[in-house]
Order: C-alpha cells, then sequence, then structure tokens
C-alpha cells in the first residue's frame, strides 16, 4: 500500500509554542484518490495540509510527496511545491496583476516556459475554469466565486500532480459556492489527486474516495463516505455530524 | 386633473460658475465671511508681491537705464520711491548659480548633463513614450556617462569637484542620494525582515544607527572619518565622501519607509508566491515589492523630497550647493543687503523641483491606481 502513496505522513507532530496542533497524524494518499478532510475549527486540518507543501513546517515525524521528503532541504521544498498546487480560502491573487498574469507568472519564471506559451495555457485553463472573457480584468474586479476559479486555474497551470483546498468555499457567498464545486468536481472527475478541507458535506459524497475526521490535532476517524455518513464509529463524528448536518 | 398648476421659480443653481460659487464659496454665512477676509488679504498682498517681484523690479538695468554691476546700482537704493526687487544679482550671478566655479570653456560639458538628465527622466515621467525601453536603458547608463562628462576622462579635462557648485551640486547630491538609496533601502528593508538573525540584526543596527544620528553628524563622519577607513594613498573625493554619507542617510529612511509598504501585504500573498514554487527573490520581485511600493509612494516621495532639500547641509562641510552659491555672493560687498531676492531665487528654484517631485507622485498614484482594488483579498 505504501508503495502507490503519493503522500504519506507518518507520525506527524508539530506544535505552535505550547499547544499541540497536530499529534502522531498517518495519512496516506493513493495517486488520484480524493480525500474530504473535516472537523471543527481548530482541529489541526488546514495545518495538516500545510504542512504538505512546507507552509507550515512539522517538527516530528515524516512527511513523503511523491517521493519526495520534506526536510530543511530548499531544493526538496521548492520540487515538492512544483508537485502541489494549493487554492487557499482567501485566493490570495496578486491584486496588481492582471486575471492572465496572475496565471501566467509562475509558469514563466518557475518552468521558464516562453510567453506566448504560457498565455495560451492560461487561456486554456480559464477555459477549464468557465472564465475564459475575465482574462485581462484585474481580481479586485471579479466576484469572489470568480476569484476562487481564477486561484484554482493558477494552480492548475503549474500542471501539478496533486491538489490541496484549504476551505476553498468558506468565504464565498452562497450562491456562488456551486461554482467553484463544480469546477473542483470536473477536477476529480478528470483523475486529478486531491485533498479537500472543506464542510461542503453535499461534495464531500459525491467526489470523495475516503472521509477524514480531525479533532484536537488527531485524526479521529478515516472511512469511505457511506460509512462516514452514515454508520459513524466515534461518538465525535457522530456528534459533529449532527451538528453540521441539522444546519 | 384640469386644474391649472402655478409656475414657480426655478430651483437655485447647482450647477455652472454661479453654482459653484454658491456651493462652495458662500454656503452660508461664516463660509461668505471667511470668503470675503480671503479675497481682502489677496486684495492686500498680490498686488504688492506682483510690484515687488515684477512691476518695479530692476531684472537688468535700473531704472536711470544703466547695466547693474553692484548693490548701489539697484533702483531702490539710488531712490527708495521705486524700491522693487533687483534681480540684477541673479542676472550677474546666474552661471555660479547654476554651474558653481566650473570652468566656462568646459561648461558644455553641465549643459549636456543637465539635457540627458531630462532625457533620462523621461521614460519615467511619460510611460507611453515611444520606444521606452531604448530610453530605460539611457537611464540606466546615464549616471555612468554624467559621472565621466562632468569629471573629466577619455580625453575630456578632469574637472576637480572644488569647482562643482550652485545646482549642478544639488541636483548630483539629490539625483545621485534618492537614486542610489532607493535600491539599497529596498535591500535593508527585506534584510530587516529576513528569517536569518545575522542579516536582521545587521539591518536593524544600520538602520537604527543611521537614524538615530543627525544627518550633519553623517556628513562631518564622511568628511573627516571616512578617509580614515580607506587604504592608504587612496584620496576620495570631497562630493564623493559626502555622497556617501547622504546615500547612507537616505537609505535607513527609505527602508523603514519600505518595510512600512512590506507590512501592509497579506501573509496569504507569501504563501501564494511560495505554493507556485517561486524562490525567495522572485517572489519578492514579483509580487511582494511591487504591492509594497505601490502603496509607499506617498511617502517615498516624502522622503525625497526632505533628502532634495537637505543637500543643503553640505555648506557645512564646504560643499557650495545652490543655498551656499547665495551665501556666498550676499558676502560679496557689492551685493550686500540683496538677501530677499537671493533667497527669494534659491527658495524658488528648490520649489519647482519639489513641486514637480510632489505632482509626480500624485500621478503616479492615480496611474497605478486603475483596475486595482488593493483592498479585495
Amino acid at each position: 500500500m505504501s508503495e502507490e502513496s503519493i503522500i504519506s505522513l507518518k507520525n506527524v507532530n508539530k506544535w505552535f509554542g505550547d499547544f499541540h496542533v497536530l499529534q502522531d497524524v498517518n495519512l496516506e494518499v493513493k495517486k488520484k484518490e480524493r480525500i474530504v478532510v473535516c472537523g471543527p475549527s481548530g482541529s489541526g486540518k488546514s495545518t495538516m495540509i500545510r504542512c504538505i507543501n512546507r507552509l507550515e513546517e512539522h517538527q516530528e515525524g515524516s512527511i513523503i510527496v511523491d517521493g519526495i521528503e520534506l526536510t530543511g532541504n530548499l531544493k526538496n521544498i521548492d520540487n515538492v511545491r512544483k508537485e502541489v498546487g494549493m487554492v487557499f480560502q482567501q485566493f490570495n491573487l496578486f491584486p496588481h496583476l492582471s486575471v492572465k498574469e496572475n496565471i501566467t507568472l509562475a509558469p514563466i519564471w518557475v518552468k521558464k516556459m516562453p510567453k506566448a506559451e504560457a498565455e495560451e495555457l492560461a487561456m486554456r485553463q480559464l477555459e477549464i475554469v468557465k472564465i475564459p472573457e475575465q482574462a485581462n480584468k484585474y481580481p479586485g474586479q471579479l466576484s469572489g466565486g470568480q476569484q476562487q476559479r481564477v486561484a484554482i486555474a493558477r494552480s492548475l497551470a503549474m500542471n501539478p500532480n496533486i491538489m490541496l483546498f484549504d476551505e476553498p468555499t468558506s468565504a464565498l457567498d452562497p450562491e456562488m459556492i456551486k461554482e467553484v464545486l463544480d469546477v473542483m468536481v470536473d477536477l476529480a472527475n478528470g483523475g486529478m489527486t486531491m485533498i479537500v478541507v472543506t464542510h461542503e458535506m453535499g461534495f464531500a459524497k459525491t467526489v470523495a474516495d475516503r472521509m477524514v475526521f480531525m479533532d484536537e490535532g488527531k485524526i479521529v476517524e478515516e472511512a469511505s463516505p457511506d460509512k462516514f455518513f452514515n454508520n459513524p464509529e466515534s461518538d465525535r463524528t457522530k456528534l459533529f455530524l449532527s451538528q453540521i448536518l441539522h444546519q | 386633473m384640469n386644474e391649472k398648476i402655478e409656475s414657480r421659480k426655478p430651483p437655485v443653481a447647482t450647477t455652472g460658475i454661479i453654482g459653484w460659487l454658491r456651493i462652495n464659496l458662500f454656503f452660508n454665512w461664516t463660509n461668505s465671511l471667511i470668503t470675503i477676509f480671503v479675497i481682502y488679504c489677496l486684495y492686500q498682498f498680490v498686488p504688492w508681491i506682483l510690484d515687488w517681484t515684477v512691476f518695479s523690479a530692476d531684472f537688468k538695468y535700473n531704472y536711470l537705464g544703466q547695466q547693474i554691476t553692484n548693490q548701489e546700482m539697484c533702483s531702490r537704493n539710488l531712490d527708495p520711491k521705486n524700491g522693487g526687487a533687483c534681480w540684477a544679482v541673479i542676472y550677474v550671478r546666474f552661471y555660479q548659480f547654476i554651474y558653481g566655479f566650473y570652468p566656462r570653456e568646459e561648461v558644455w560639458r553641465v549643459n549636456i548633463s543637465y539635457v540627458m538628465l531630462a532625457i533620462a527622466l523621461l521614460p519615467l515621467l511619460i510611460t507611453k513614450l515611444p520606444y521606452r525601453k531604448i530610453f530605460l536603458n539611457f537611464t540606466y547608463i546615464f549616471p555612468i556617462i554624467a559621472y565621466f562628462l562632468l569629471n573629466g576622462g577619455f580625453g575630456l579635462p578632469d574637472i576637480s569637484t572644488n569647482k562643482w557648485g550652485g545646482l549642478l551640486v544639488t541636483l548630483v547630491l539629490g539625483c545621485t542620494g534618492i537614486a542610489l538609496a532607493f535600491p539599497i533601502g529596498v535591500l535593508l528593508a527585506l534584510g530587516r525582515r529576513s528569517n536569518l538573525p545575522v542579516i536582521s540584526m545587521m539591518c536593524v543596527l544600520f538602520i537604527e544607527f543611521i537614524r538615530g544620528v543627525p544627518l550633519i553628524t553623517l556628513l562631518f563622519f564622511g568628511m573627516v572619518m571616512l578617509p580614515l577607513f580607506l587604504p592608504e594613498g587612496i584620496d576620495m573625493d570631497g562630493l564623493v565622501r559626502v555622497l556617501v554619507a547622504v546615500t547612507l542617510f537616505q537609505s535607513a529612511y527609505m527602508a523603514e519607509v519600505i518595510r512600512g509598504g512590506l507590512q501592509a501585504i497579506p501573509t496569504g500573498q507569501y504563501e501564494a508566491a511560495r505554493s507556485l514554487g517561486m524562490s525567495y527573490w522572485r517572489m519578492n520581485f514579483q509580487i511582494i515589492l511591487p504591492q509594497a511600493i505601490r502603496i509607499s509612494i506617498p511617502p517615498i516621495v516624502n522622503t525625497s523630497i526632505g533628502l532634495f532639500k537637505d543637500t543643503t547641509l553640505v555648506i557645512i562641510v564646504g560643499l557650495l550647493d545652490l543655498l551656499g552659491i547665495g551665501r556666498g555672493t550676499l558676502a560679496d560687498t557689492n551685493w550686500l543687503g540683496l538677501s530677499y531676492e537671493i533667497y527669494f531665487f534659491v527658495s524658488l528654484v528648490f520649489f519647482i523641483f519639489t513641486f514637480g517631485m510632489s505632482r509626480y507622485s500624485l500621478y503616479l498614484e492615480k496611474k497605478l491606481k486603475t483596475g486595482i482594488n488593493m483592498g479585495a483579498d
């Protein structure tokens, strides 16, 4: 099993000061697998996926992404980041660049792609997220949903093997959530390896291969969506689900 | 339904000149009172200043038609009734004000440098300039050309910098100080925020030391102490020593201004750049600095204007900038007592340059704002 894993977390521990955010976290993700991570706020789910592309450093244990172990070695970190795309809750588009420039920036400077080729690539990615007509606007002129789709296109332009989503719809108005989720469903159907931190349970039921429930820095339950929603083992999961599904 | 509606008076004008006057100058009675008071002050002051500076002033000849060569020949000294400004002092000493004691047969070199400076500024001022890239390349190599042109070399006779003076020194100090301090300031600001303790400590020490010391002290330091640090036999030019001091001073201030801009950039911008695999320098030059500098434009221009005016302090270490030449002229028995004219002229020249800078900053802010909502994240 471990051989085919593209991401492997073993006994990962992390502290923020005295606060033990990740406690002996173990997670194996296979190629093309779609994982949905949920849990109450402060449970360490964002921290965990941020460790996978080293936006946060873990202090104990090992994280291996696509055969590369994440250590202090800067070259390894850069290589992992080229493999792993990330989409943030707050979109984090570059406000001084147009939509097209946002997308072409990394291919041009990190992958040394010729400008014309990068622009073609950017337009293809914008087609995928269904907003090619916004290419020359600035992020501040777009709605939240459109911005988040640009952010997805920007990550995809680096042709990553793995996509991490950190609560991608939490900062969106309700009517914009669907347009972003639709893009993510398309992506999942296309065979992308994905780890998604989200509370969109409808999305989880349709695309997830596996649900991961975290609480207080630990992975409490790992199960198929069917088992997770209908027959969860732990009481903590039951409580969480009853709260979140009865909104 | 068929009732006749009485015709009404037209509404009070809110547009046109009358409307503008009503809204801005005579909105209510306090507003009207202030307007009348200001008009009265302008009525008293403007004719007087125009009369003094232009209508009753001597430019080259006095009221008897003689060419003025010293202060005794000024109209107001011959007959107090004809009292206007005596601009002849500026006319006679104009060369010194603009070039200092630069030899007259070599002055074309300064003139060409002035023209080249104007050309070098063009691509910065006009973004839609045709062939802007070529002009920009010229802007980058301009300082090197200007250095050899003004100082000598490549067959041109050497002109020692102690012959330089007036506007030439003011511009050399101001432009070089501002242009060199900016990149150094950027590096210091980045260094201060660096995760590497040695680098950030060094930057903090440098910035705090330079900022904690008056510019005059640094000028003395440059003049007196800098040569002690140099290997024996190497004599550093006086102007260069002052330039080093001015640049160090300005770069510390610039660093703090830019650090302020850097702190306003949300961490999400760093994370997004990192997650795309960008290196530290790439991230800073493509993502962070363009945004940070954009928000820092007003304070950057503010400190630059401050430095441009502070260059007058070099008089303390014996360099004669524009103000220095003015003071030198005042000490000349031929031109005793013409301090109004001289200080007015010096102020006017400084005002033209600093006002230009402040307008440029407004233009930049306006241009960079278009289409970008920096608040949206």
